[in-house]
This record gives C-alpha cells, structure tokens and sequence, in this order.
C-alpha cells in the first residue's frame, strides 16, 4: 500500500509574505510545473528538510505536514476530502497541513476521477497511510524515551508519554522516516473523528479567488508554443490535403503539421494567433463514412426499442405471462438527445521533450491510461514519460479520454518543441465524446392493484447504458422483470457524461414510476416505500441497492419538503435513485405564476455514509441538482449530416442563475464508509422535476430536454 | 506590429500585439496573467470578466486597440491584500467547485456593487445571468453576493 517513493524534494518552500498570523506559503510542486505557485495559510513555520514518511505523507522538522492527494480534481474536492482523512488518521492539526497534488505514480492506487469512487475507493489507504505513519511517529518517540510503545498517545501533531512529556511530529520525523512501515495499526473509530465530518474550506479558494495558475490552460514555460487544432469537420470524414500558405504568412506562425493522421496543427507564439491562422488553412475534406443526422438516429433508436436482445439482462418470473393476466398494461418511451460535456476549461495539454523524456502536463481523469496511450503512439517507454495532473476546470467524464492529451503528446514528439495544445470551445463542443442519444420503452403490469411485471427495453449507440446495472431498483421489488438492451454503432464519439447508464435512465423510470402511483391511486411516496419493502423481504433476489436505506431517504426528503402538506398553486414531484453506491432521494417543488410553472426548490436527502467535508459535499449535492435541472430542460446536440449544430454557447443552452432554484440538503448520520457524491444527486433530479412539472401542468414529459416539449416550460 | 500602453491594475505594460488581438488573449498569454479564463470567446460565459474602467466588460471581446488609456482590473488586482469583501464571502461560503468561473463571477458581481450596493434577488439574477458555472455553484455565488451585499 505505502510503497515508498522518493518524493523528498528538499528547500521547495519559499517564504511569500505573512498574514493573519500565519504563513503564507508559496511553493513549486515539482520541477515538471514550477509555474504552480500554491497558497495555503499554515501555522507551523517553514520548515528545512521534509522527511519521508510514506507515500502520501512528508513532514517537516518544525511540524508542518504535506499530504499529497492522489486523485484528480476536477471539481469534486477530492484535493481536499482526501488528505482530510489521511490527516484524521495521522493525528495531525489541519492548520499544519498542506496539500500537493500528486504526480502519476506507482506509489498510489487508482489514480483517477470517475465514478464517484475516489473517496469510497481511497477510504482504506488513506486511512491506512495516516495511521501507519502516526505509528512510525509514536515508535520514533518510543524509541526516544525508551519506553513501550503502547504507553504513548498521540494527538494535534504531539506524542505524550505517560509523565506528560512532549515531542512533536516535528521532532521525531527525521527518526520516523527511517523506521519500519509497522502492519499493526488500529484505525479510528467514527466517534473519535476530528476533522473527518468538520467542513473544511477547499485548500485552492486562495488561489482560485485570486487568479492564480492552477488550471493546465494556465500553463507557461519558457520557450512554450501554443497549437490549435483542425480537426474534421464531421463525424465520418478523414483529411485528404491542405494548403497552409495563408496560415504560415500570419505573423507569428511557427509552424503547421499533420499530425494523427486526421488532424493539422498550427502552432504560433500566442493562443489568439494559432486560432487566426487555422481559419486561413484551406483543408480538403472526405467523407469515409455514414455522415450521421439527428433524424436518422431517431429512427434507428425506434426501431431498437421494437426488438427484445438475444439475451435479456435480467428476466425474472415471466413478463409475457403476466401481460397477458393484467388488468392493465402501461407503456411509455423516453427519449434523450447526445451531450457535449462543456466543461467551462476548454480540452487543452503541455507537452515537452526534455533529454529523450517526454514531461506531460494538464487536465486530465485517468493519467495512467494517458500514460499508457502516448508510449503506444510515440514510442517514448512508459517510464520516459511523466503525467502531471493540474486543477481542472470540470471533468464531467469528457477527460476520461485524452484524446488531447495524446495530441499534444504527438505534436511535442514530433516537433521537439515545448507545446501546449488548445481545443478553442467549437473545437471542445463539435469534437467531443458525447453521451450517446438513447430512448427506453418501459411497460408494466398491474393485477389486483400490484404491479406484476416490468419490462424495460433500452436503445441506444455505441453499446449499452444498460449492460452494467440490470440489478438497480426496481430489481426484486417487482416478481416478474425483464431488461433487454439494444444497441447500434455510431461514428459520433460516445462515452461516458457525469452519471453515465443513469443520468438519463433515472428520469424514465422515476416519471414511469410516479405514473403508476397514479394508476394504482397510491401516494408517490407510499408507493416508492412499497416496492423498497418488497425488495427488503425478497433478499435473495439479486438486487444492488439497500432496501433499507432508500426507504430513509425517501422519508427524510418527504419530510423535509413537507410531502402533503404543500400550499395552492406548489406541486411536489418526487423521485428517489441509487447510483454510484450512494442513496438519493429529491422532491422538486413547482409553483405556477403568471408566467407558468417555475422550478422553485429541490429538496435532497442523500445517504452517503459518513460524510468526509460536509460543505463541500453540500456543495456536491448541489451541483449534481443544478446540472442535472439544467440538461433535463436544455441539453440538446443535433448533428447534420456529421457536423455538430452547436459550437458554441450562443447556439447550446445552459442552465444559469436565475433558472437555478433554492436547494436544501440534507444528509442521513451514518457511520457506514463513505460513499461518492460527484453524481449520485445529478440522476434523480430529471424525474423529481417531470412529476412536479406534471403536477403543475397536467402534462407528462417524455422527452428531454423539456424546454422543447411544452411551450408553458419556455 | 503595434505598440499599446496598458494601464493594468495600475500598472503600466507595454505590449507588441495585432490590434485586433483580444484584451483576453494579451492578458493571458502576451502578459502571463492568467487568473482571466477563456471559456467561449465570444462573450457568452463571462470566464473572461475584467473591469474596463470599473466597468464589467468580455475581455475575449474587447481588441487590444479598442481600449486606450482605460484602466483595466483583473482578479490578480481586483484587492491589493486579496481581501476583497467578495474575496472573503467566496473563502467563507467555499463556493468554488472546479473554480474555473470563479474569478470571472467574483469580477462580475464587484462590478455589480460597485453601482448598486444593495441588490435585490432579481438585480443579482440579472446581472450574473451572463456568467456559466458549469459546476452549478449558482446558489452559493448568489448567497455570497448577498452576504456582501446587505
Ligand atoms: S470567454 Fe469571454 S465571455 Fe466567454
Ligand atoms: S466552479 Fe466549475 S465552472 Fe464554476
């Protein structure tokens, strides 16, 4: 777990200036990215040496304690979350911590963001680190004062020993770093935690509120060109040839290339002149494929949903038979359009040679897949090659895939320059990896007022959303169920967009499900609870989601929104998902006014576990909500004929303030692990607002994005 | 290629640039200040927010050429202790999630107080209504406005 890695980079500290009492310190995080400056307001002073104590921590002789941060951030908080829990275990005062990013290495475990999983994938080793090298501090004092060991105790960054002397991490670091990495370590119990569960202030908001570099984009090295990119023009078309005469005339230009085969890069001495000159190359284009439209993928899509998969997902009792017995069969489809991710941080990458080495730095999710691609195409060896990770201005999974990252990669390779590659937004917006258009046909059953069967038939491109989650609700809460999956291939990139498989799938089947509250004239609420203890007493049934825990949530957000108990004119929608091994439930609140209904409040009630930094996780919540509101009623990317109609935020809606409506969060008081939140609250948040909005309206929303289904939404 | 005296954070640099480069695009990468964020360039995310003036302005929209003698704040200068009554509602209300928006709202919203020192929900709304959080953080830029604002 902490295998030792030589992160010991000696006198990295430089006194700025103080303030508040404390320090302020500014330091270089690694040679590869001496342009980071970072701040942070510490109270131990600077110290001279930094000592090793294992991978994720270094301390320093006058106490002051770096935690690197293993994974990513994009936004999640992770560079804060994390290091909280090492530093719980550690036994250290916040106020004395500093927090580095990591550098890809072989040092960590799972060195991404995706899925929700850093903290509830990370929560064993980090863990394990800060109490191995409390461990290591406490022998180190044992050793001093030549004693048993489990006479000391170990508190705020000072060990005491049983006459009530003292001796600070600092003072035994030295010492500590050379001892053995101990295996018999005892981890905290929930009730001792003093910062886990204590909201700490993200450790960048200096450096973010004052404009400081953080972001790959924000990259500047001595003797750094910048390159645009020309990339086809459709999905399904490759290059033939191009004249850059007009381009290599523009002053500034430095060079223009081919390079991936498809792509031309022009590279110039600022951002503002490679995007200029890329407009001046005359590019001749081919089509070597389907070139796609909107239209045809609609189509495509309807005539999957009509088709039942060679093998069904799950199939459970007989839907046919209980078709045929129903008193009634209901059957809706559900349609969603591709998604651009939009991160605000245009895709972008450093990359230089450096003494045969290629030093790659920016924005990036899974760094050891980046790693692993560029010593494929370049040739450089995997250890020759270096990954930083910046701050990135969102992820939302378009940079689980470095096509940029491999680029720039390329263009340094081949040029030997020091190049940072910038996607401009058109570039970002109409050459991403969308979330793949996708409908689903549910049909159900009712009998004697139960429902007695659930058949779900998803489309869509590229593979399936399905696939991974045929145990989700309403598994084992329904006696016969059925999931078949259908799917065709696209030449539009697809991948994986903040809550891939449910993003979209929640809303279907939580509008479905508040529309068979209403034929079983059953109360959403009551219904929702029903099934989840119908699952809790059919335990054998093969289901992911915890019963137990869904029916907490459920109640704690219906109480919250004061379920049943609303005025005239505010109508309450409610929808409740598991995702990403967290439990939420949302109740949407729409008010009608003169100028139709209006998303006025969210109310969410989240089981998470415990919740490491309970503002920031709000904050998550939060996000997740606004996100997803803002897709549910807005996200629409049309393609015609393999171009993207949207380039550009001009012509792609997005969700902004004053569409954004109050939100209350509320979490359940766990001492279970925790658990994600990065999107486990952006699923359910498109059905809580269809059942609202129909409640308010009168009209059911089969559709997304909303805005375009019912005049009364524009 | 032309010479400019820009007036930035009251200091004076002196840029070889086209005219029609965007004040953004000098800022960035003539100067290396790089708290001003390109987010769409053409005036639609607000990422880009400076005060021309005192005046909110896109700085992606704004060539070089354009702006004179007018004194130009970024982020870097928006407070010379970075203490900014804005500053510290964003450091208590930790509204930043990626925090890529951020310095273009907080440039926004001081920009907004400066004219209107008490505003309500809807002059808030209205005024921000230009800058994208993709993050979603609305409703903690818009209590920290208001924490500043009453
Ligand atoms: S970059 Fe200027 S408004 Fe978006
Ligand atoms: S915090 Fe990420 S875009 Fe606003």
């Amino acid at each position: 777990m902490t295998k030792d890695i030589d992160l010991k980079r000696r006198s990295f500290l430089k006194l700025t200036s103080t303030m508040g009492g404390g320090l302020i310190l500014g330091f270089n995080l690694l040679s590869a990215c001496e342009d980071i400056a970072v701040e942070k307001i510490v109270s131990a002073a600077l110290p001279k040496d930094w000592f090793t104590i294992n991978t994720f921590i270094k301390i320093g002789e006058t106490g002051l304690v770096t935690i690197l941060s293993p994974n990513p951030e994009i936004g999640q908080n992770v560079k804060t979350s994390m290091p909280m829990i090492v530093a719980e275990e550690l036994d250290a005062r916040w106020e004395d911590v500093v927090v580095e990013q990591a550098p890809l290495s072989d040092g960590f475990t799972r060195q991404v963001a995706g899925g929700s999983q850093s903290i509830r994938k990370g929560w064993d080793s980090l863990r394990n680190a800060g109490a191995t090298a409390k461990q290591m501090l406490i022998n180190a004092a044992a050793k001093r004062w030549e004693v048993d060991a489990k006479t000391l105790t170990a508190t705020d960054g000072m060990i005491k020993n049983e006459n009530g002397n003292t001796l600070s991490y600092g003072e035994l670091a030295a010492e500590a770093a050379t001892l053995e990495v101990p295996t018999d370590i005892t981890l905290k119990a929930p009730s001792e935690y003093k910062i886990i569960g204590h909201s700490k202030v993200n450790v960048d908001i200096n450096n973010i509120i004052t404009g400081k570099p953080l972001f790959g984009i924000d990259t500047k090295e001595e003797g750094m060109v910048y390159a645009a990119s020309i990339r086809p023009p459709a999905f399904g078309m490759e290059l033939v040839n191009y004249d850059d005469s007009a381009a290599r005339e523009v002053d500034g230009v430095i060079d223009v290339i081919r390079y991936a085969d498809h792509k031309i890069a022009v590279l110039a001495n600022n951002t503002w002149v490679a995007f200029k000159a890329k407009a001046l190359v005359k590019a001749n284009w081919k089509a070597v494929g389907t070139l796609e439209s909107t239209s045809d993928h609609d189509a495509k899509l309807n005539a999957l949903l009509d088709k039942k998969s060679a093998e069904p997902r799950r199939n459970d009792g007989d839907v046919d038979k209980a078709f045929k017995v129903a008193d009634k069969v209901v059957e809706r489809v559900y349609e969603a359009p591709f998604l651009p991710h939009n991160c605000l941080e245009p895709m972008n990458f450093f990359a230089k040679m450096e003494g045969g080495k290629l030093i790659c730095k920016g924005p990036i999710q899974t760094p050891a897949w980046a790693q692993n691609r560029i010593a494929d195409i370049t040739k450089v060896p995997k250890e020759d090659i270096s990954i930083m990770m910046t701050r990135m201005g969102g992820g939302f999974g378009r940079r689980l895939y470095g096509d940029f990252s491999d680029e720039a990669a390329e263009i340094a390779h081949k040029t030997g320059k020091s190049i940072q590659l910038m996607f401009s937004r058109e570039d970002d917006m109409s050459s991403g990896t969308y979330r793949p258009a996708s409908k689903y046909k549910i049909k159900a059953a009712i009998k004697e007022g139960e429902i007695t069967a659930y058949h779900l038939t998803e489309a869509c491109f590229n593979g399936n959303m399905f696939d991974s989650i045929p145990n989700y609700f309403p598994a084992g809460s329904i006696e016969n169920m059925r999931v078949d999956t259908n799917t065709e291939k696209s030449n539009i990139t697809t991948g994986a967009w903040r809550a891939p498989y449910t993003n979209f799938l929640a809303y279907a089947e939580q509008s479905f499900f508040d529309e068979m509250a209403q034929e079983l004239a059953m109360d959403p609420v009551d219904l929702r609870i029903k099934l989840f203890e119908k699952a809790k007493a059919n335990q054998d049934a093969g289901y992911e989601y915890d019963p137990e825990r869904a029916i907490g949530v459920t109640k704690l957000a219906a109480e919250k929104a004061g379920w049943g108990k609303q005025g005239k004119d505010v109508h309450l929608g409610l929808s409740v998902y598991f995702s990403h091994n967290t439990h939420v439930a949302e109740v949407a609140e729409v008010q009608m006014t003169d100028d139709g209904p209006v998303i006025k409040k969210v109310t969410a009630a989240v089981d998470c576990g415990i919740v490491v930094n309970p503002y920031a996780a709000q904050n998550q919540v939060e996000g997740g909500i606004v996100d997803g509101i803002g897709h549910a009623m807005f996200g629409n990317f049309m393609l015609e004929n393999g171009k993207a109609k949207s380039k550009n935020f001009n012509s792609y809606r997005m969700i902004r303030m004053h569409e954004s409506p109050e939100i209350a969060v509320h979490f359940v008081k766990s001492e279970k692990s925790p658990t994600g939140l990065g999107e486990p609250s952006l699923p359910p948040v498109g059905g809580a607002i269809a059942n609202a909005l129909y409640k308010a309206t009168g009209k059911r929303l089969y559709k997304q994005p909303f805005v375009n289904e019912s005049e009364l939404l524009g | 290629m032309p010479k400019y005296t820009l007036n930035i954070n009251n200091r004076t640099h002196e840029v070889n640039v086209d005219k029609d480069m965007p004040l953004l695009w000098v800022l960035r990468d003539t100067l290396s200040m790089v708290g001003t964020k390109y987010g769409c360039g053409i005036a639609q995310c607000g990422a880009c927010t400076v005060h021309l003036n005192g005046s909110a302005m896109r700085s992606c929209s704004v060539p070089v050429s354009a702006i004179g003698d007018k004194k130009i704040t970024t982020i870097e200068g928006l407070d010379k202790d970075n203490k900014h009554p804005l500053q510290e509602a964003w450091r208590e209300f930790d509204v930043p999630q990626c925090g890529y928006c951020q310095a273009g709202q907080i440039m926004n919203a001081a920009a907004l107080l400066k004219n209107n020192k008490a505003p309500s929900d809807q002059d808030i709304d209205n005024a921000m209504a230009g800058n994208l959080c993709r993050c979603g953080t609305y409703t903690r830029i818009k209590a920290a406005i208001k924490s500043v604002a009453k």
